[in-house]
């Protein structure tokens, strides 16, 4: 970089052409860059393949997605309909060569129907779905009023406040959550303070059971329904519960009436980033649960490492995928819907 | 433009004879309407509205006049129950009105920046308020109908707020507000968003509007014009304090202050000592005018204190020829500047003192017939009852 600094461009010199000069404060850069071979070289596919500026820079986040996302579920959606071998990858080629060039494909529904006859399967999934919509809701119950807070709260208060629901983020989630064994469990923090108060006798039994888990889920997802609700709410023009007031509406109503319609798409925009995770979770029902809470999550990974067969919980993360394909559908359209009403 | 302001009143109230009569405020046996008694709000250190007194009477439209940060919104959003007073009560038909939260007192409001329900069509934010005191339904739709008709809304009853223009907005607002028949109405700057054209137009309907509901209106408004041609009176405010109530005319012709002559419309301000008193005229010495005022009826102390003599320009006379009598009530300077604005030119005129004063002539004769040109020397006369004395 320092050999091709404005003061030293050796031979070559950097020019902005015309097209170039209307491009706005990065055209100097685009400019200097240009005497680098493999930018100009990119620079002159682009140009040939015809793809415009904007073109290129929507296409990031799609080849991203595409490497990162797509790519990896069209080899789990491989591995699904495979056999499990004892060899290395555990399971039988989807593609095999035969003789005279000709290509065999092996793939069978085994995996898929064998979901449906053990009822482990259907009972986890349905769990997950279970305690994903309930913690969901917890979380709404609790996070509406954090977010109401901070939108209420005095303006110079309000960064330090968001700050204490970041905050969190900056310590591993792992740890997160191991720090709750130590508050739940039968002589951990809660349950002392609890007989230190008087108000029980007995130390309750939290820790492995759905309780901790709802817990768990609750605390760690928290901020994905502060976050939306709280930058929902901040819009909201404070006049109009004073309108509504002087409308002669008590403020609870008005909070029901106005508010809370208001500020639905952010309650369904925080509900959806904390059940979608929440479905899958693992790591917060493998620590806090106990041996009878079923998870996907927690099937997906016996299947996966205790009894090696990765088709089998390959077939089991596809199905988990469709599951969620259908709330995300639907959020998606009431988007639209919300958009063109808007429009 | 000060008749406009009585005569809409007049109007309102009917034959000519009432619009003599109706001054309520003059009225000894008059009970007012609403009372705000020694009423202060501090923010903090920060006096926002500093010990008001106020009677408003039944079907008066009044204004709160002011700058910015006078206090005159303050006093509004006390009226509505948003504020509490600090100290002072306001009492609504008698009644104290302190501690009473603005969901049950009998008054409503039109914001500044309407306030609609983004959620809610037309015919919803109108009903709102109906709903709320648990109004039968066939009831609510039929006032409904009612104001929707008056605000003339009726093909956007099923809009919602976003597809409405501005000046569409503000009918809904106003609609919403009127709908519950409040003892008062109250709006905070109303016509604040709405360009000129439209503003004048809805001036006008707002008066017809009051007439029609016989609703008090009180208004708060920045803009004095607008004050003037739709109050019965109006209070100016400046820093929490009123300068003055009084009828659009009476602000006019006889303002208390110099801070209300220059706030209602143009005035050139001369400062002087009183010399003498004829009757009840004073006659005051302007080293700046550069000759003896005489003004019009005055009875206050003056004693040896300097006074300031207001003169509306279009009460000044300009002429090229020196009047016959030409010892008092004649100042004498060259056109240093004309604005012609059609039916108007203002001649900013130089003292030989150095003072600018502005005169204002009615352009009855065509423009290339006007006789003064720029640096010439002219006379400026007025009669004596154009002289306001000002103490302060």
């Amino acid at each position: 970089m320092a050999g091709q600094s404005p003061q030293d461009p050796g031979d070559k010199v950097a020019y902005v052409d015309r097209t170039a000069a209307n491009a706005g404060p990065l055209a100097g850069l685009h400019a200097r860059l240009l005497l680098f071979a493999p930018y100009e070289m990119l620079c002159r596919l682009r140009l040939q393949l015809g793809i415009s500026g904007r073109g290129l820079v929507i296409a990031i986040p799609y080849l991203w997605l595409l490497a990162f996302f797509l790519a990896p579920f069209l080899i789990v959606l491989k591995i699904s309909f495979a056999e499990v071998q004892v060899a290395m990858p555990p399971y039988s080629p989807l593609f095999t060569f035969v003789e005279d060039g000709f290509i065999s494909i092996q793939a069978s529904w085994d995996n898929y129907l064998f979901l449906l006859e053990d009822s482990l399967y259907i009972n986890s999934y349905l769990s997950s779905l279970k305690i994903a919509l309930i913690s969901m809701l917890l979380t709404l119950l609790v996070g509406y009023p954090i977010a109401y807070g901070m939108m209420r709260a005095p303006r110079r208060w309000r960064f330090a406040l968001l700050m204490m629901v970041i905050l969190p983020f900056w310590t591993s989630f792992l740890i997160r959550v191991y720090a709750w064994i130590g508050i739940l469990k039968k002589e951990g923090l809660l349950n002392l303070a609890l007989t230190q108060l008087g108000l029980i006798n007995e130390p309750l039994t939290i820790l492995n059971t759905d309780i901790a888990v709802y817990i768990g889920i609750v605390y760690s997802y928290l901020p994905f329904m502060v976050l939306p609700l709280y930058a929902n709410l901040e819009k909201m023009d404070l006049s109009l519960l004073e309108a509504a007031a002087d409308l002669g509406c008590r403020p609870i109503k008005a909070f029901w009436v106005v508010t809370v319609p208001l500020s639905l798409s952010g309650i369904v925009a925080g509900c959806f980033l904390v059940f979608i995770p929440a479905v899958g979770e693992f790591v917060i029902p493998d620590l806090l649960g106990g041996s009878e809470t079923l998870m996907i999550g927690k099937t997906l990974w016996s299947e996966f490492f205790n009894n090696r067969d990765w088709p089998l919980s390959s077939a089991v993360a596809v199905i988990l995928l469709l599951v969620l394909v259908i709330p995300i559908v639907l959020f998606q359209r009431m988007q639209d819907r919300n958009a063109r009403a808007e429009a | 433009m000060s008749e406009v302001g009585t005569a809409g009143n007049g109007a309102r109230s009917g034959s000519s004879a009432a619009r003599q009569l109706w001054a309520p405020w003059d009225d000894p046996n008059e009970k007012p309407h609403v009372q705000i008694v020694d009423v202060t709000k501090r923010f903090g250190n920060f006096v926002a509205v500093d010990n008001i007194s106020l009677d408003i009477f039944k079907r008066e439209f009044f204004s709160l006049l002011g700058p910015s940060g006078c206090g005159k919104t303050t006093l509004l959003r006390m009226l509505a129950g948003f504020e509490t007073p600090s100290a002072g009560k306001i009492l609504l038909e008698g009644e104290d009105m302190s501690g009473v939260p603005p969901y049950e007192r009998p008054v409503n409001m039109m914001f500044q920046s309407y306030a609609l329900f983004p959620h809610m069509n037309v015919e919803k934010n109108i009903a709102f308020g109906l709903k709320q005191d648990g109004v039968a339904k066939p009831e609510i739709s039929r006032r409904v109908a009612e104001v929707i008709d008056m605000v003339q809304l009726g093909p956007f009853a099923r809009r919602k707020p976003h597809q409405l223009s501005g000046g569409q907005r503000q009918r809904v607002a106003l609609a919403r507000s009127l709908v519950k028949k409040p003892k008062m109405l109250l709006l905070d700057e109303p016509l604040g968003a709405l360009d000129k054209n439209l503003r004048t137009q809805t001036q006008f309907e707002l008066m017809n509007i009051q007439e029609e509901t016989g609703i008090t209106f009180v208004i708060v408004t920045h803009d004095q014009e607008e004050a003037m041609t739709v109050s019965s009176r109006i209070a100016v405010m400046d820093h929490g304090k009123i300068v003055q109530v009084s009828t659009p005319a009476e602000l006019y012709e006889a303002p208390s202050s110099r801070y209300v002559a220059d706030f209602i419309g143009e005035v050139n301000i001369l400062e002087g000592r009183v010399d003498q008193r004829e009757g009840d005229h004073l006659i005051v010495q302007s080293p700046e005018a550069g000759c003896a005022i005489e003004t019009g009826p005055f009875n206050g102390e003056t004693a040896d204190r300097p006074v300031w003599v207001a003169l509306r320009p279009e009460k000044v006379r300009i002429s090229k020829n020196a009047p016959p009598k030409s010892g008092r009530n004649c100042m004498v300077g060259e056109v240093w500047d004309i604005g012609y604005i059609g039916n108007l030119s203002t001649f900013h005129v130089k003292l030989d003192s150095g003072k600018m004063v502005t005169a204002t002539q009615a352009n009855m004769a065509r423009l290339i017939e006007r006789p003064i040109t720029w640096e010439d020397r002219v006379y400026l006369t007025w009669a004596p009852d154009a002289a306001v004395v000002l103490l302060g």
